[in-house]
């Protein structure tokens, strides 16, 4: 039990009482609750949170519902065996319908604000005018963006981060420089930041500007309600209005529901449940959706994993850890051919790298005891921009929860190819001793022309090449056409007129960044925009 | 795995009628009816939870700490302490970490596991599936280890997403307790105090 006094860290929810912020926990009611209120936000995360700080400065009075528990830097012990059950969607372990995919979200107060690694990045023009292009968003071109990304880098304290890359990302610096292409340095959302390397497991000292601590308690301070471990299940409506939504408790483990029953209403609705809880949520309620769109077009940045022994130390669990990318195989490849790919490096803790390695035994063994010297990188495949990379599709199964089907296609498996190949030829060149493609096969290589050749024969296919994915996008795509997007460019859904969805189920394909900045930026602009319309409206009149 | 399939039609069968609950369906296919019957009457209480409600690993099969038992020196071979006093308590520890970690997963992920743990517990369908004779609790490390790499390389989906389940399950239940971290040379989190 960390002792709250003792910290050097200033917690700012234990002063949650004082400042008078209305928390309710669902997992702790005696009996059903009812609220009343102008606007009620599904979701905590980067959508939820941004749209709750700006509903709030408009005047408006927000319920912000969230399935996961509120942890805060108190409770941050720098441990993955606390981190994944407590804050990660499925303990960190959801998978794909095949399980091929190993899926990280979270799922707690600030979703996956709270857990992300705080690589920022502003939507690629690339991405923005494909999307004017084909979906027909006209008002989304990079420099009517750029008023709303600058509005939310100021609010996270998103900058350039002027510390020395830990030796991991160092390393791809290094390697990639090696082989002659170009990296750059990943700005952050941080504020003080004491360099620890334990982003992903919550920020126990509060210097990552996630919603936990910047837009929720600034909704909470202008009155907003904050309800925890309430699960959604379903928006009730009639004649093409949301007329409630229904909630459950959840037990203290956050995997089942109880008795008790939250029901809100209000004058508008928000989804932003995130891009697998929001399409759910929405097939639950069973929405008019007479095109079919909701829950396709689902997409994952399939991210593959290239390990290295080097010979120095590396201490890739520790330090700020993602710092330095590529963009060369995303920015010299056409958009819409071949699937180009990002390259990050990832933080590396014992149980991450312990349920990566494949193997088992002796084999496994030796290279967990590689980890101070081991250099990771990771391959982000941006995927949407191809007929041939149509993405997944979310159903409900008869319990009411979410599956992602996303078949691996061959043109993924082209991309996861060349991407083995590039990371291997960077991982050599800046030094390393032997490089192990993370493959079921668990071989690994001692020479560059060893590695290319079994590259260019391995076997890729669904669970034999592990792919995973920190980034869910799309699924409730927004645009002008109701035969191709469930919501409309000011982010109504088509078919309700008082339902929103403000999160990266938004997104028409993948961004090709982290897409922390990407949904900050569009929410803020659409909350605004909503913000706007209920404002004139006298308060607290029901239809 | 192919020509075991081909050898013991009643693996496919089993695991398919278990894992995809479609039992009576599918239990008919290839001939194992009889053994996939016979595990049904057995389990069905156990393996076929009510939606919803609270099952904890122990009441799920109560044979699952003994194939953990079985399979967790395999798997960390070369990583548990050797040492006669230390290596039982980091067997037992990783057991427990592993079925805390089942109870935090979503209802379904658990009764798909409570499923695989019973018809590992279950004589003729863990021979059949595993080629492990003897009881889990005296199963050798051989046949353990015969088995899991069988399973790893299986073209059957099934087998292998078992495979990874429990890789995923155990590797995580080991690596996340801080005895682990000295034979890796990691010195766990820093501290915070000023």
């Amino acid at each position: 039990m960390t002792n709250a006094a003792s910290s050097p860290v200033r917690d700012p929810w234990h002063a949650a009482n004082a400042r008078g912020w209305r928390v309710i926990d669902a997992s702790l009611q005696d009996g059903d609750v009812d609220l009343e209120t102008d606007v009620v936000i599904v979701g905590s995360g980067a959508g939820g949170g941004t749209a709750a700080e700006i509903l709030t400065q408009a005047g408006l009075s927000v319920v912000l519902i969230e399935e996961g528990p509120l942890k805060t830097s108190t409770d941050f012990r720098m441990r993955e065996s606390d981190a994944y059950p407590a804050l990660y969607q499925e303990s960190a372990a959801r998978k794909t319908k095949d399980k091929a995919i190993n899926i990280f979200q979270g799922r707690c107060v600030g979703g996956g604000t709270t857990v992300n690694w705080t690589s920022s990045f502003r939507t690629p023009e690339v991405t923005l005018a494909y999307w004017q292009r084909t979906f027909g968003l006209a008002g989304y071109s990079a420099a009517a963006m750029a008023p709303w990304f600058a509005r939310m880098e100021a609010r996270l304290a998103i900058a350039p981060w002027d510390v020395a890359p830990n030796a991991n990302n160092e390393t791809l610096a290094r390697g990639a420089a090696g082989i002659g292409i170009p990296t750059a340095a990943i700005r952050r959302n941080v504020k003080g930041c004491w360099n620890l390397g334990y982003c992903g497991m919550g920020c126990p000292t509060n210097a990552k500007q996630s919603m936990l601590v910047t837009t929720i308690p600034g909704a909470l301070d202008r009155g907003a309600t904050l309800v925890t471990r309430a699960r959604a299940l379903e928006f009730v409506h009639q004649r093409e209005r949301v007329t409630a939504l229904r909630c459950a408790g959840m037990d203290s483990d956050g995997v089942y529901t109880t008795a008790r029953r939250l029901t809100v209403r209000a004058r508008a609705y928000i989804a932003a449940a995130g891009a697998i809880g929001t399409p759910a949520l929405l097939l639950r309620s069973r929405v008019p959706d007479p095109h079919a769109v909701v829950g396709k077009r689902t997409f994952l940045h399939p991210t593959v994993v290239s390990a290295a022994a080097m010979p120095t130390l590396i201490a890739p669990y520790s330090g700020a850890p993602q710092t330095i990318y590529s963009d060369h195989y995303l920015d010299t490849l056409p958009f819409d051919g071949p699937i180009g790919y990002k390259l990050e490096a990832p933080p590396v803790h014992p149980i991450l790298m312990a349920i990566t390695l494949p193997s088992q035994g002796m084999d496994h063994a030796r290279w967990m005891r590689e980890l101070p010297r081991l250099h990771v990188e990771i391959a982000l495949l941006r995927d949407g921009f191809h007929p041939d990379s149509p993405g997944g599709t979310v159903t409900i199964d008869n319990d009411g929860a979410p599956v992602l089907d996303y078949p691996l296609t061959p043109y993924v498996w082209d991309g996861v190819r060349r991407a083995f190949r590039t990371m291997a030829e960077i991982q050599f060149a800046a030094g390393a001793t032997s490089v192990m493609p993370i493959h079921d096969k668990g071989a690994a290589y001692t020479r560059w022309a060893d590695a290319r050749a079994a590259i260019d024969g391995l076997e890729l296919s669904p669970r034999v090449t592990p792919v995973m994915s920190a980034h869910v996008m799309g699924g409730c795509a927004f645009g002008p056409d109701p035969r191709r997007a469930a919501v409309d460019p000011q982010g109504r859904y088509h078919h309700l007129s008082n339902l929103y969805v403000l999160d990266g189920s938004l997104f028409p394909t993948s961004i090709g960044a982290n897409p922390q900045l990407s949904i900050y930026a569009l929410t803020a602009r659409l909350a605004d925009g909503i913000a706007g319309g209920l404002v004139p409206a006298r308060p607290r009149t029901r239809d | 795995m192919r020509e075991d399939l081909a050898r013991f039609p009643a693996r496919r069968t089993v695991l398919i009628a278990m894992l995809t609950r479609r039992t009576f369906i599918l239990a008919g296919v290839a001939g194992g009816a009889a053994l996939a019957a016979a595990y049904w009457f057995r389990h069905e209480r156990e393996a076929q939870p009510v939606t919803g409600a609270l099952v904890p690993l122990a009441r799920l099969d109560t044979g699952a700490p003994a194939i953990i038992g079985a399979i967790v020196p395999v798997l960390l071979a070369g990583a548990l302490p050797v040492d006669p006093v230390s290596r039982p308590v980091a067997v037992n520890e990783t057991i427990e970490n592993v079925a805390r970690a089942v109870s935090g997963l979503p209802p379904a992920a658990q009764r798909e596991l409570g499923q695989l743990f019973a018809l590992l517990d279950f004589a003729p369908a863990r021979i059949a599936l595993t080629g492990v004779t003897s009881t889990w609790s005296d199963a050798s490390e051989r046949d353990v280890a015969a088995f899991l790499d069988r399973w790893q390389a299986s073209r059957l989906m099934l087998l292998r997403s078992a495979y990874d389940a429990l890789h995923q399950l155990v590797f995580a239940a080991w690596y996340g307790n801080p005895r682990s971290w000295p034979a890796i040379g990691y010195g766990g989190p820093p501290a915070l105090a000023a």
